[in-house]
């Protein structure tokens, strides 16, 4: 919580949900970049407060990992690379759409009405998005070991790999987190938000796919190079369209 | 009826006669299914009028909140749905006796199917929400966001990657030799026409739409 916020705090222990006194923000003049702070510090506590479904996350990548090692049937390090790349951008965009989905499915009506009268709608999804990129790079991450552990490490340039990491976890939660509220408006929001998000996402993956298989391989950077400016105009463009049109949703 | 209907359904007719008598270049491989030209490649063109004009409709409701918008972006978009259909249908048959398959794992072919599941999504979404206004404001910012994202990338995306498809990966397109001045003179017909029909196949759906939801508050009434 930002310092400006707490020191009109009457009672911070009172919220479950550790959100602050509704009076604080009419008060204090506060910045877009504190709101988002101080959202992001609501998710993570909020997280860490019900850490079911951190836990049932970092499960699912496990879980899913140890599938793909049995069922392709191989020993670590004989898995072709094209098959390796593939069962790994599967893995993580699953993950990513497990993560997104309690994003903004987890929030109870009455919450987001609460929220809705306290910050601006601007850092709400900012803040989510930001957190989500961290949450998924940090699944990511994981999945990494996990693979390296039963399947192998086939990289050969970690550097560009784990560029390709952040880039895909930035642009997955971009348009995962606004996908994740327009489906929680609609009856049988976890379908939807697959069936939603999708079309959205294969544009980006075919093109991370790329980048990692070329870091996979070790190719020389220069190859990666237009690929890697795409990935980074399109994560520009879905974040900036994000932010413009979440305002909108919010409103219904 | 108004003169652009009769210019459509003129357009049409001369570019569906033409389209199989003018005389083509003779091409090696392509023969006569060059022919398709004519009938293919105005789908995607008059698609992506359609569903540009679907998002100006959404970006519209978004300013005004007049469910009239809506109703013509749902209907923009069925419209333009149905185009892209039409396209990979005709895509399909050509590329069987050109390239000696229905579908193949190409930039240009995943371009289409994934702007169709963008509007099968678009669909399910307004399907699973009930409340009119609801419905128009999420599926007007599902529209928007969908389309934005991801149909530049359509146009950009093919230039990155290898294609066997006309007009990319250094096969030749329309843009140069490929498309004669005769061919051009059934081409351009076709593309205006077949947009005009798009238009037109809007508007009566939108006349449809209006139509029963009158009915049903009548029905409602009584």
């Amino acid at each position: 919580m930002p310092s400006i916020l707490r020191k009109h705090c009457h009672a911070p222990r009172d919220n479950q949900a550790g959100v602050p006194c509704y009076i604080l923000s009419t008060f204090a003049a506060v910045s877009l970049r504190q709101e988002i702070q101080w959202l992001i510090r609501r998710e993570a506590v909020q997280e860490w407060r019900q850490r079911a479904a951190l836990n049932g996350l970092l499960l699912y990548v496990g879980g899913a990992t140890y599938i793909c090692y049995l069922s392709v049937g191989a020993r670590a390090g004989t898995v072709p690379v094209p098959t390796w790349n593939a069962l790994f951008w599967l893995i993580l965009l699953f993950s990513a759409l497990n993560a997104a989905q309690k994003s903004f499915g987890q929030e109870t009506p009455g919450r987001l009405l609460y929220l809705h009268t306290l910050v601006r709608p601007e850092a709400l999804i900012l803040a989510k998005t930001l957190y989500n990129a961290g949450l998924l790079l940090g699944l990511a991450l994981l999945a990494f070991g996990a693979f390296a552990l039963v399947l192998g490490n086939p990289v050969a340039d970690p550097g560009l790999f784990l560029t390709a990491l952040g880039l895909g976890a930035t642009g997955f939660a971009a348009s995962l987190t606004l996908m994740s509220g327009i489906a929680a408006k609609a009856a049988q929001s976890a379908t939807l938000l697959a069936v939603l998000a999708f079309p959205v996402l294969i544009p980006q993956l075919l093109l991370l796919l790329r980048i990692s298989k070329n870091a996979l391989d070790g190719l020389d950077r220069s190859v990666s190079t237009s690929p890697l400016l795409s990935v980074v105009a399109v994560n520009l463009i879905v974040a900036v369209l994000a932010v413009v049109l979440f305002p909108y949703l919010w409103k219904s | 009826m108004k003169w652009w209907k009769y210019l459509a359904a003129v357009l049409l007719f001369y570019a569906a006669i033409a389209g199989v008598l003018l005389p083509v270049p003779r091409r090696v491989i392509l023969n006569e299914t060059i022919r398709n030209l004519f009938f293919h490649v105005p789908m995607w063109f008059a698609m992506t009028v359609v569903l540009t004009v679907s998002v100006g409709y959404a970006v519209a409701h978004l300013r005004t909140n007049d469910l009239r918008h809506d109703t013509w972006a749902n209907e923009a978009a069925k419209t333009g749905t149905l185009f892209g259909v039409l396209g990979i249908l005709t895509g399909s048959l050509w590329a069987r006796y050109t390239w000696g398959t229905w579908w193949t794992d190409d930039v240009r072919l995943n371009g289409a199917a994934i702007s169709l599941l963008i509007y099968g999504a678009y669909f399910v979404l307004r399907a699973s929400l009930p409340d009119p206004q609801q419905r128009a404001r999420i599926g007007a910012v599902y529209n928007i966001f969908a389309f934005a994202a991801v149909i530049p990338l359509l146009f950009v995306l093919p230039r990155k990657f290898d294609s066997l498809h006309p007009g990319a990966g250094g096969n030749p397109a329309f843009s140069n030799y490929d498309l004669d001045h005769l061919m051009r003179l059934v081409f351009y017909p076709a593309v205006i026409g077949w947009i005009l029909v798009g238009a037109w196949l809007t508007q009566l759906g939108v006349r449809l739409s209006v139509l029963s939801t009158r009915l049903d508050d009548q029905e409602d009434a009584v």
